[in-house]
């Protein structure tokens, strides 16, 4: 059959589907948002409320805030400023700490996943930046997260230069290994480990990114290196220590799971004993 | 100026090993005395700034997000496309080669596409050597899936986030030369224009997005790495921030623009529910490896789906019309996107579309959940099922999904020779922000591949060609060209502040794109182009009349980033509509409904339009002038695709 020419390419059809779209989503819940606002790093925030209407339950979180931003931008206000990019849960942009909870009171899901419909009619909702030493405010909601870049800058890599490496399948993998290894680097480094941390502490996302190396025969060379370069970055850039409470865990979007850490303090311990076996060899060559 | 695409004389599989051996080289010593800049950290980005600085140049590297992992490519799902035929399935470098010339509709260079499949095989290696965790089998080596287009299993990937994957190991590369201290990173800073002197490109012109100083920075070359203009669309699977502004600032100082009406529609989307819907989000094309695609055989049917009168699963299989498989026996749910997805367009055009809307059609996998189990259908698609429900609240093991195309790439972009270089000396495009392998339509699994072969492996070799032709002296930032290109973006910034109209900018971005999905979307004719050019025009004009833009320049300002990201869009749309106007074929993915054969599949005219359309910017409102690169077939039959 052809195509033809009259499908929807008058004005007055595509209108018409507009309009459908526009009854869809005409949506009937009212909220209340108490929202945190902060012009800058240097001056002191508040919370404002800001009344979201007509909302749907099909909308995302996001797509909400995005309503309210309308209406404020109508009225010649800033609006509310949030970190986004993907809004499909895995550039780790969207942060955003709603009624007390890292990307929200579901588990497993970032920001940006969150669905109105979790929420219901007349609800009042808090948003909150991320909260930590380390995670600097810029503006309202969006935080600097560069700490977790230089962290990884100190190590989170396999040195290997472009070009004159090995085929693919010259190491086989087992299956187990790689499943586990690609569990670890499912992480999207979005940082709701250290806001749901009562020590602000990174250990979660750094563990993963640790543990995704030392499980590859690729990761083995700098194995010990990695986790002391990595740890002392984490420490250097202000993070809280871990106190063993499991709320990363629990908030965590991609469920990565506290045996990473039992992993990498495994690391981290025999790369100092290591050391100090390397020294020993030193010293005894030269004696 | 006539176009000059330096494609090497020689055989087909030699042309680059040659062309290798041909290029300049820049003296080991030497490198560290130029400086590069690389805007843009997806996967040809990251990697182009990773290969350069470990050849000893002086990288400084950009992005708007807030860290270079975030790039649009950390998205992609399905997997990268490798001629490595570990599978023993016929698989070769040639096939590959063939495989992605014709699904780009022979719209693309047979020497670029050539080199794309050679260098494919290396890049699976550096990745694995990266420690990225592809997804393998139990004797532990590397799996491979099959993806649309293509009849063997060539597509590496893991799970439903290769590109996280991928994009995690170019970021470590990077990483490593910047604790080396040989790439300066720049993150939430977006370039805003290319400064040229004496013809070349010299440098850039950015904001940094925290607190809006403006800024200039130098260097030998200047490679645009920053992705496609899908979102010209406003709805599409492209993140957020993506957008046309690096590009179309290199095109105002000289760059011309390749192909800008080409975009891939791609078949599998999840289906718009609202006017509030501000993206949206794709659904693996591998999941057309075991999920049917059908629609109700009438619209009588589809009605009473569409009121809940009678239940999807309880439609009988004799009411089913599998649509792909009926009309595509050996391709099946395999076809090309452009061919899917107008097929999904027709059947709602029939009316016999389904959910709440009528603009979707089911993608079923009950016969696959029953042949091979629940559990190795979650263990193959599981997060992409995850997502679904997340996003529609409906559970895709117990009922088919909806699917409906939406806007996905762009194969149009900055033209560029074979070094990848633009019209303007010294100004590179790597990635989806040129238009140089896909032709008329991108295979899936192919731009992954593409980006990390720019920056891998191409870039290193004929970057150094330029550069040692231009030699080492420092780059005069002194020379009033900074000083002058910085004044202008500052007007510009300027003029957008000013702007105190009554319609937000998101509300111009929005009616943009429903002119350019209605009149320039899957299928386009030269009545509805030339009214879409007319209401862009008009929309355009009316933006810098009535928009509303909040704040200052010196704060983090969402408003005026997006401004700046809307105006270009608006001068995009209007080039996107003459390119397509021009084009009286239909091709790939590019379906012009005055050019189609009786069975109503895409009817390419080879005779009059068999090259790249490369458009010159002359001055604002002003049209531009067209320059052609005939293409030059010589390995390749033209024929009609068929996947019959
Ligand atoms: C949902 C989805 C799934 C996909 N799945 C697949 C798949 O399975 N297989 C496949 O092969 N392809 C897939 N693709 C396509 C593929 O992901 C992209 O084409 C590819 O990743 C683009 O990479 P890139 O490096 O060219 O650009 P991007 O990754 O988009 O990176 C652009 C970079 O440029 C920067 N930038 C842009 N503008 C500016 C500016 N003005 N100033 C400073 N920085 C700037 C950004 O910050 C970013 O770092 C998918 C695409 C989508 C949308
Ligand atoms: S470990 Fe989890 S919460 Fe922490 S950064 Fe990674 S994905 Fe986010
Ligand atoms: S916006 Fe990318 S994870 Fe939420």
């Amino acid at each position: 059959m052809r195509f033809e020419v009259l499908n929807r390419n008058t004005t007055q059809d595509f209108r018409l589907r507009t309009t459908d779209f526009i009854k869809m989503s005409n949506g009937n819940m009212n909220l209340t948002l108490k929202v945190w606002r902060q012009k800058n790093a240097q001056t002191a925030g508040k919370f404002v409320n800001y009344k979201a209407e007509g909302i749907s339950p099909d909308m995302s979180f996001l797509e909400m805030l995005d309503v309210v931003n309308e209406g404020l931008i109508h009225k010649g206000e800033d609006p509310i400023h949030f970190d986004h990019d993907c809004r499909e849960g895995i550039c780790g942009m969207c942060s955003l700490y709603i009624n007390g909870h890292p990307h929200g009171p579901k588990r497993a899901i970032t920001t940006c996943q969150l669905h109105m419909r979790t929420f219901h009619d007349g609800e009042t909702v808090t948003i909150e930046p991320w909260r930590a030493g380390p995670f600097p405010v810029i503006k309202d909601l969006a935080v600097d997260r560069s700490a977790f870049d230089r962290i990884q800058q100190a190590g989170g890599y396999v040195s290997v230069n472009t070009g004159g490496v090995p085929d693919a399948n010259e190491i086989a993998i087992p299956k187990v290994i790689a499943d586990e290894a690609f569990n670890s680097a499912t992480c999207i480094g979005c940082g709701a480990c250290v806001a749901a941390c009562k020590n602000a502490s990174a250990m979660l996302f750094v563990s993963a990114k640790i543990k995704q190396f030392s499980l590859l025969p690729q990761g083995q060379p700098e194995r010990y290196r990695r986790v002391q370069s990595m740890v002392a970055q984490m420490d250097a850039e202000g993070f809280g220590s871990c106190t063993n409470t499991g709320a990363c865990e629990a908030e965590c979007p991609k469920e990565i799971k506290l045996t990473n850490i039992a992993g990498m303090n495994l690391d981290y311990f025999s790369a100092k004993l290591f050391r100090q076996e390397e020294l020993h060899e030193q010293g005894h060559g030269e004696g | 100026m006539s176009l000059d695409a330096k494609i090497p004389a020689g055989p087909l599989a030699e042309k680059w090993s040659k062309h290798k051996f041909n290029l300049k080289l820049v003296n080991p010593a030497n490198k560290r005395k130029y400086d590069v800049i690389v805007v843009g950290t997806g996967l040809a980005g990251a990697s182009a700034a990773a290969s350069l600085a470990e050849l000893g140049y002086n990288v400084k590297a950009f992005c708007f997000q807030d860290s270079p992992r975030r790039a649009h490519s950390i998205a992609a799902q399905g997997g990268i496309n490798a001629a490595k035929n570990y599978r023993n399935d016929g698989d070769s470098v040639y096939r590959l080669f063939y495989d992605t010339i014709k699904g780009g509709d022979y719209r693309a260079r047979e020497g670029n596409v050539y080199r794309l499949a050679e260098v494919s095989v290396n890049i699976i290696d550096q990745c694995v050597a990266q420690g990225v965790p592809f997804a393998r089998e139990y004797g532990g080596l590397l799996d491979n899936r099959s993806f649309g287009g293509a009849q063997v299993s060539r597509t590496f990937y893991a799970r439903g986030q290769t590109g996280q994957q991928l994009l995690l190991g170019a970021y470590s590369a990077l990483n490593r030369q910047i604790n080396a201290g040989k790439v300066k990173m720049y993150t939430r800073t977006e370039m805003l224009d290319v400064v040229i002197v004496d013809g070349k490109a010299q440098g850039i012109v950015t904001r940094n997005l925290k607190d809006g100083k403006i800024e200039t920075h130098s260097g030998h070359a200047v490679l645009l790495c920053t992705g496609g203009y899908g979102n010209v669309f406003y709805l599409s699977t492209n993140a957020m921030g993506c957008n046309v502004t690096a590009a179309w600032r290199a095109h105002k100082r000289g760059a011309f623009f390749g192909n800008p009406c080409y975009t891939q529609i791609h078949p599998t989307c999840i289906p718009v529910t609202g006017d509030h819907q501000s993206k949206l989000t794709l659904m693996s094309e591998s999941l057309r490896n075991d999920g049917r695609v059908w629609a109700p055989k009438t619209a009588e049917l589809s009605q009473k789906l569409r009121k809940g009168e009678l239940k999807v699963t309880d439609l009988k299989e004799e009411d089913r019309d599998y649509f792909l498989e009926r009309k595509y026996p050996s391709f099946g749910n395999l076809v090309p996107r452009d061919v899917a997805s107008r097929n999904a367009k027709e059947i709602v055009d029939e009316g016999r579309g389904v959910g709440g809307s009528g603009v979707a059609v089911y993608l079923d996998f009950a016969e696959s959940i029953s042949r091979l189990g629940e559990d190795a259908v979650r263990a193959k698609y599981g997060n992409l099922f995850d997502m679904y429900y997340q996003i529609t609240d409906e559970n895709p093991y117990e009922v088919p999904m909806r699917i409906y195309p939406a806007v996905h790439y762009t194969m149009g972009g900055l033209w560029v020779d074979y070094n990848l270089m633009t019209t303007v000396q010294g100004l590179y495009a790597l990635g989806e922000a040129n238009f140089s392998d896909h032709g008329a339509n991108r295979l899936g699994a192919s731009a992954l591949m593409q980006g990390l072969a720019d920056g891998y492996f191409v870039i290193p070799y004929t970057i150094g060609d330029y550069l040692a032709t231009i030699g080492p002296k420092p780059v005069d930032t002194k020379h009033p060209a900074f000083e002058q290109t910085k004044k202008e973006v500052e007007e510009r910034i300027n003029k957008l502040l000013s702007l105190k109209g009554n319609k937000t900018v998101d509300e111009y971005h929005r009616e943009l794109g429903l002119i350019m999905w209605e009149y320039c979307g899957m299928a386009r004719s030269e009545e509805g182009l030339k009214k879409a050019k007319g209401l862009i025009h008009n929309l355009r004009a009316d933006f810098w009349k009535n928009a509303i833009v909040i704040g200052e320049n010196e704060e983090f300002n969402s408003s005026l980033e997006k401004a700046g990201r809307v105006a270009d869009f608006l001068e995009l749309g209007e080039l996107m509509i003459d390119d397509a106007l021009m084009r009286h074929e239909s091709c790939g993915g590019h379906f012009r409904l005055e050019s189609q054969t009786e069975e109503g599949e895409a009817k390419r005219d080879d005779e009059n339009f068999a090259f790249v359309a490369a458009w010159e910017y002359k001055a604002d409102n002003q049209p531009e002038v067209l320059h052609k690169e005939e293409l030059v077939f010589e390995n390749v039959h033209l024929t009609q695709r068929s996947y019959k």
